[in-house]
């Protein structure tokens, strides 16, 4: 058995990559790639117009390597707080299995990768706003605003929301009415989501010095805001409904879900334990799936309701 | 981290055949947009 560390390259040359193909797959977020996908597909399939399934699929493979492009840049830059938090601590980087400048040159050539191909094979309207979304997730939320604020998910949200945009604008060409209702809702979506995560995670957030809302101002404020983002998701879940991009079903399982939303969260500000903001989180992640997926059945042959 | 050879040969072998895959699947890829752009 030869160890390679002593198989390296001369002084100042890349060390040999001891990272296989599953490493690469993980740094491309494999479950919010799946996230960002379905919402994306969503946007796509209910914009107005028609658009050629085989560019369809490369606008989808675009959002999709865009994203994974997205979290390769982003391990590669929080590669130092990933290695003391438990959740993080098992990603290539932080476990050795990769240097941190393949994780970078991976993401980039990816990132240009896909924004090109959008931009080429799909139309320029929806490379712009993949580019835009990238580049809103590296610099913006990743490089500057994770680590300096407690509203770092709030208005960092918003890489996680252009998906559907990109999705839309991808059919249309452009940025519809509809669409930035598709965006609200993520957007509106995230901070109850990740803040739920982060109250029982707060430990973690707190050894890495990320200043996540339950660790900056405690999580009686943070279970408040909580509370008042869901109560805002209301208007914004039912508005597809209002636009015409979704049936009545949609309305009808829009208002429940959201109702649901807010009950889970008063149910977080009465637990003092991490049940109910575990809870809560699982159901965050089922409530917009189950939105996004009404949305594509709605206009799927037949709709919701035949 | 250091991995034995043998372990290091293995993921190099992956790897290059990942690559391959992925450069079989653009030229696919391509072929496919250039048609669907042709008939678009």
């Amino acid at each position: 058995m030869t160890d390679i560390a002593s198989a390296e390259f001369d002084a100042g040359t890349a060390p040999l990559s001891a990272a296989g193909v599953g490493d690469y797959w993980a740094l491309l977020k494999p479950r919010v790639m799946s996230l960002v996908v379905f919402t994306g597909f969503a946007g796509l399939w209910v914009a107005p117009g028609h658009i050629n399934p085989v560019i369809a699929a490369v606008a989808i493979l675009c959002i999709a390597i865009g994203a994974g492009a997205s979290g390769a840049i982003n391990m590669w830059y929080d590669r130092d707080i990933d290695a003391v938090m438990n959740r993080t601590l098992g990603r290539p980087i932080p476990a050795g299995r990769m240097q941190p400048n393949e994780a970078l040159s991976f993401g980039v050539m990816l990132a240009c990768g896909s924004v090109i191909l959008m931009g080429l094979a799909v139309n320029v309207a929806a490379g712009a706003l993949l580019a835009g979304t990238i580049g809103f997730y590296v610099f913006i939320y990743t490089m500057w605003l994770k680590r300096r604020t407690p509203q770092n998910i709030v208005i960092g949200g918003a890489a996680g929301a252009f998906p559907p945009m990109v999705g839309w604008a991808a059919v249309t060409g452009d940025i519809g009415w509809p669409s930035v209702a598709l965006f609200a809702l993520i957007f509106f979506w995230t901070p109850p989501h990740f803040w739920a995560l982060a109250l029982f995670r707060s430990g973690d957030y707190q050894k890495a010095g990320v200043p996540m809302l339950p660790v900056v101002a405690g999580p009686r404020e943070t279970k408040k805001q909580m509370l008042v983002y869901t109560v805002v998701l209301w208007p914004i879940a039912v508005a597809p409904y209002f636009m015409g991009i979704a049936g009545a079903a949609y309305l009808a399982v829009a208002a429940v879900l959201s109702l649901c939303f807010t009950g889970f969260s008063v149910a977080v500000w009465f637990d003092a334990t991490d049940k109910w903001p575990k809870r809560m989180f699982a159901f965050s992640i089922l409530y917009l799936t189950l939105l996004f997926a009404l949305l594509i059945l709605d206009r799927a042959p037949g709709g919701l309701l035949g | 981290m250091s991995v034995s050879m043998e372990e290091f040969l293995k993921r190099r072998k992956s790897r290059n055949k990942a690559i391959l895959a992925v450069l079989v699947g653009l030229c696919v890829l391509f072929y496919a947009i250039t048609i669907a752009r042709l008939t678009h």
